[in-house]
């Protein structure tokens, strides 16, 4: 079986006893003559995950969560109610809750609609299903030893593996049928480096939606485990990063993050039909260095990031956020765009069935330039060459964003020097890329760790972009020169 | 939100409790020597106002089990939403079928039966507030008003939110130990923009508490959010700098949950921490003293046990400036060959010993430097104690505030910060479970232009 609606209908409404009938009968309590749109979100996901430490598989967790999330909307207001039993007569006072948002209407006869043709960016499958569990705690075993065999220093190393099968159902007042099977998998390697009575941490990872095979093939787990080390032994001889502001160049891939806190949260349509984003207002403006043009894409095949469809049902698609320097666009959830005239960008999504969708993500990237990146780095007489970074953040009212590196290098004389010390670097959005000066050929996506939180909500994202020299940020560090 | 009355409450724990033995038999049932449960079952509304016009109202309602269970020393677990009888054994047996693969690990035991909890203590955590959705919408206007009518600076608004909430949490495991008590929270926030030339600013405030009662007034929290969002209008960048920095009371809680992070068991054990082999070691100057207070009537974090059933009590974790104890749940205490301290789950509120001066002392005291509002960002390294987070706040001059400041990181090491505390302050006035005031750190180092 491998068709999407028929995986969902059989997983969560079957075992529910709901047929038809009684998804017809919901849509019609909800379709209100006084509201403007309306959506039920079915929704199953399961969780296998395997943690190992000390050397051994220490814990292991499967876990189930299932619900409906029912939204009626009435111009910009928002009637939302969920539940996590699935039997009628819980939707049915779900329903009747959400749609209290609007005065009372009569009830109106709405028929689910058609189901709609679907992409397939990747396949309807369970991967946690897709190994024998014995292979999976095998495949820990053998990141920990490659881990641990690559030098002495290394005295500590924690491994887990997690795989998920989210499947979700959406209907809508306005006609939407859709379904669709995400599946998720997660392999992460963290180490402990220790040397002279100093102590670093390294970590890498990496993650698809596919099966677990996907970590054995090109040899993708143990390479993350001699990264993970790595990692941890360039920082054991980092120095303090210097403080102030320098020429930065970043590193292709992860670094893309980049893009995500300085100016992809600003073009989030929500935070832009409210007029709160330093962005509002501003399309067809210049907000990058020509040569820049960033997109959000949804529909890369089996990246982290991507999706068949959005939460609402909205078929994914690839957005022009910045073209060639100019503001183009806004990432649009179905509420945003109707209220702002325009058309949904496939962007609406969602944590689980008990959260609101709003306007998300998916992988967001800047397309390579021309540069050699070797080039790049011989361009700048005195820098920091950043390579990888944890976490950002952004206020995009004000928009000031941060980003903190985990791998970071001096660039003196055009070459690459000493490793410095995790270092914060905070920028404005709105002008931190007319400040790029070179953009490489060399053009990455990240390994697939991303995980974006905006308003309590998590979802997973991607991010990418070529090696790029910015004029001038701000650099956190404690050194001096 | 349904409204429930204290026999429902009475009832509906029972049927928890009920649940957890019917989880524990099954594990006993499919072989396994051992296993803990917990259930909780919760149910809120929240509503959101924005611009004076409502724009959400969500009833939430939530359920979920998690159970583990112990074959000898190997363990598995599993979780649900689904509290069905099918499903209550489909979750008991999908944590056995974990347990197979996992290793025999002489920490993975249940905690000594000699410290569960007895006798459940009434912490007074439990006031449901039947508020109404008409009631809630007028209570969040009328803070989004406050904010919004507070100056004329103030053009835009993210909207003020009221959410009450109420929930039951039950915990057993094969010692025989079953304990759960119903508790409540609920909370008022908003959030405004400021406007001055072509740029914004945005700041919020909130009140958080157990009964209503208890918090703070709708126009004040709007007012408070408003006041703070004006005050940012105009933020300038610094030079790079070294100068001693003040870190307002809600802020300096980071430097707090730092510490508890470094001194926990699971950081301790996987030596990733940056105060490894620091018990009994002085940290802080002498007057500094840290309190966990896990009986706090009405405590946004109390709790009469822990997530292992054991009693919890009341503790320094530092005072005369010296560490005096690690947070250890039953696990990552034996793994460090220590007792458990009752911390399954974390800290349970906080509070640090309050100074002489008031905000305008320390300001004085500083003389010239940096008061930090806000930070940004996740620039805490937890096995160096390497600290670089973004900034914003206002530069001080001879202790007076001279103008704000926004786009500049602050740096340095957090035992030296902690070594470098030079005063805490008694002006703690913001909502949460760790109480203290600002403190003031002697020197780091800013970046800005």
């Amino acid at each position: 079986m491998n068709d999407p609606i028929a995986i969902a209908r059989n997983s969560i409404l079957v075992p529910a006893g709901l047929d038809d009938h009684h998804l017809d009968r919901l849509l019609g309590l909800l379709a209100g003559s006084h509201l403007d749109a309306a959506d039920i979100y079915f929704q199953k996901s399961r969780l296998q995950s395997w943690v190992l430490e000390d050397g051994i598989i220490k814990d292991g967790n499967f876990s189930i969560e299932q619900g409906v999330g029912i939204r009626a909307v009435s111009g910009e207001k928002t009637g939302f109610a969920y539940s996590d039993e699935l039997e009628y007569p819980a939707l049915a006072q779900a329903a009747e809750a959400a749609r209290a948002i609007a005065r009372a209407g009569s009830e109106k006869r709405v028929r689910i609609g058609h189901v709609q043709a679907q992409r397939r960016l990747y396949e309807p499958i369970d991967p946690l299903e897709s190994l024998p569990d014995e292979d999976k705690v095998d495949l820990l075993r053998r990141v920990d030893a490659e881990a641990r065999r690559q030098d002495p220093r290394i005295k500590e190393v924690s491994a887990s593996v997690v795989a998920v099968q989210d499947t979700v159902l959406v209907l809508g007042d306005d006609g939407t049928l859709a379904a669709d099977v995400r599946p998720l998998v997660r392999l992460n390697v963290s180490v402990i480096a220790e040397d002279q009575g100093r102590r670093e941490q390294g970590g890498s990872g990496g993650g698809a939606r596919t099966d677990l095979g996907w970590f054995l093939v090109e040899d993708r787990a143990m390479e993350f485990a001699r990264e993970a080390v790595r990692l941890a032994l360039t920082n054991l001889e980092a120095e303090p990063a210097p403080a102030g502001s320098m020429t930065v160049v970043l590193g292709p891939g992860w670094p893309g993050v980049l893009l995500h806190e300085a100016i992809g949260h600003g073009l989030e349509g929500d935070f832009n039909r409210k007029g709160t984003s330093a962005f509002a207002g501003r399309v067809g403006e210049r907000v990058a260095a020509p040569g820049v043009t960033v997109v959000d894409d949804g529909t890369l095949p089996g990246r982290r990031g991507s999706l068949n469809m959005d939460d609402e049902g909205t078929t994914t698609q690839s957005t022009v956020l910045i073209e060639d320097g100019i503001l183009r666009g806004y990432m649009q959830d179905k509420l945003n765009a109707r209220l702002m005239g325009v058309k949904s960008t496939g962007n609406g999504r969602r944590e689980s069935y008990a959260h609101l969708p709003m306007p998300r993500m998916t992988n967001t990237y800047m397309l390579a330039g021309t540069r050699d990146p070797r080039e790049i780095i011989a361009s700048v007489p005195r820098g920091l060459y950043a390579v990888n970074f944890g976490g950002g953040q952004v206020d995009i009212t004000s928009g000031k964003f941060v980003f903190s590196t985990s791998e970071a290098y001096l660039i003196e004389d055009g070459k690459i020097g000493r490793p410095v010390k995790g270092a914060t670097l905070i920028g404005n959005g709105p002008d931190v890329l007319t400040r790029v000066s070179m953009i490489g050929n060399d053009l990455a996506l990240d390994t697939g760790v991303g995980t974006c939180g905006k308003e309590g909500q998590s979802v997973p994202v991607g991010v990418g972009q070529p090696t790029l020299r910015i004029d001038s940020l701000t650099v956190g560090g404690t050194g001096s020169e | 939100m349904s409204i429930t009355s204290t026999e429902d409450t009475a009832e509906r724990l029972a049927r928890l409790e009920q649940t957890i033995e019917h989880l524990l038999a099954e594990a006993k049932r499919l072989g396994a020597s051992a296993a803990e449960a917990s259930v909780g079952s919760s149910a809120g509304l929240e509503v959101g106002v924005r611009l004076g016009e409502v724009e959400t109202v969500e009833h939430t309602r939530d359920n979920g089990l998690g159970i583990t269970v112990y074959f000898g020393n190997r363990r598995g677990s599993s979780s649900t939403t689904d509290l069905s009888p099918d499903s209550l054994r489909a979750a008991v047996k999908a944590a056995c079928a974990i347990a197979v693969h996992t290793q025999e690990d002489p920490c993975a035991h249940l905690a000594d039966a000699a410290l569960m909890a007895h006798g459940m203590l009434d912490l007074d955590l439990y006031h449901p507030w039947p508020i109404g959705v008409e009631e809630a919408i007028a209570i969040a206007a009328e803070c989004e008003d406050a904010a919004r009518a507070f100056d004329p600076r103030i053009v835009n608004s993210e909207g003020a939110s009221l959410s009450a909430h109420s929930g039951l949490q039950v915990y057993g495991n094969s010692h025989g130990f079953v304990g759960g008590y119903p508790s409540t929270r609920h909370g008022l926030s908003c959030a405004v923009i400021g406007e001055e030339g072509d740029t914004m600013q945005r700041d919020y405030w909130w009140t958080s508490a157990r009964a209503a009662a208890d918090l703070e007034p709708a126009r004040l929290v709007g007012e408070r959010a408003a006041q703070r969002t004006v005050a940012r209008l105009g933020g300038r960048q610094l030079g790079t700098c070294k100068a001693p920095v003040l870190f307002r009371a809600e802020v300096a809680t980071g430097l707090v949950r730092s510490l508890v992070s470094a001194i926990s068991g699971g950081s301790l054990y996987r030596r990733a921490s940056f105060l490894l082999d620091h018990l009994g070691e002085r940290l802080f100057p002498e007057f500094m003293r840290i309190h966990e207070e896990p009986h706090l009537p009405r405590g946004l974090s109390s709790a009469p046990f822990d997530s292992d059933g054991v009693a919890t009590w009341a503790k320094d974790l530092v005072s005369e400036g010296v560490l005096r104890t690690y947070v250890l749940d039953a696990y990552s205490g034996c793994r460090l060959k220590l007792p458990t301290t009752g911390n399954g789950g974390g800290v349970r509120n906080l509070v640090v010993a309050m100074g002489e001066r008031d905000r305008a002392g320390l300001l004085a005291l500083m003389g010239t430097g940096l008061f930090v509002t806000e930070l940004m960002g996740h620039g805490v390294n937890a096995v160096t104690g390497d600290y670089s987070r973004g900034a914003a706040g206002f530069w001080v001059e001879n202790g007076e505030i001279a103008y704000p400041v926004e786009e500049i990181t602050i740096a340095g090491n957090l035992k030296s910060m902690y070594a470098g505390l030079v005063a805490v302050g008694n002006d703690c006035d913001f909502p949460g479970s760790t109480r203290t005031g600002s403190w003031l750190i002697d020197e780091m180092t800013i970046a800005g232009q």
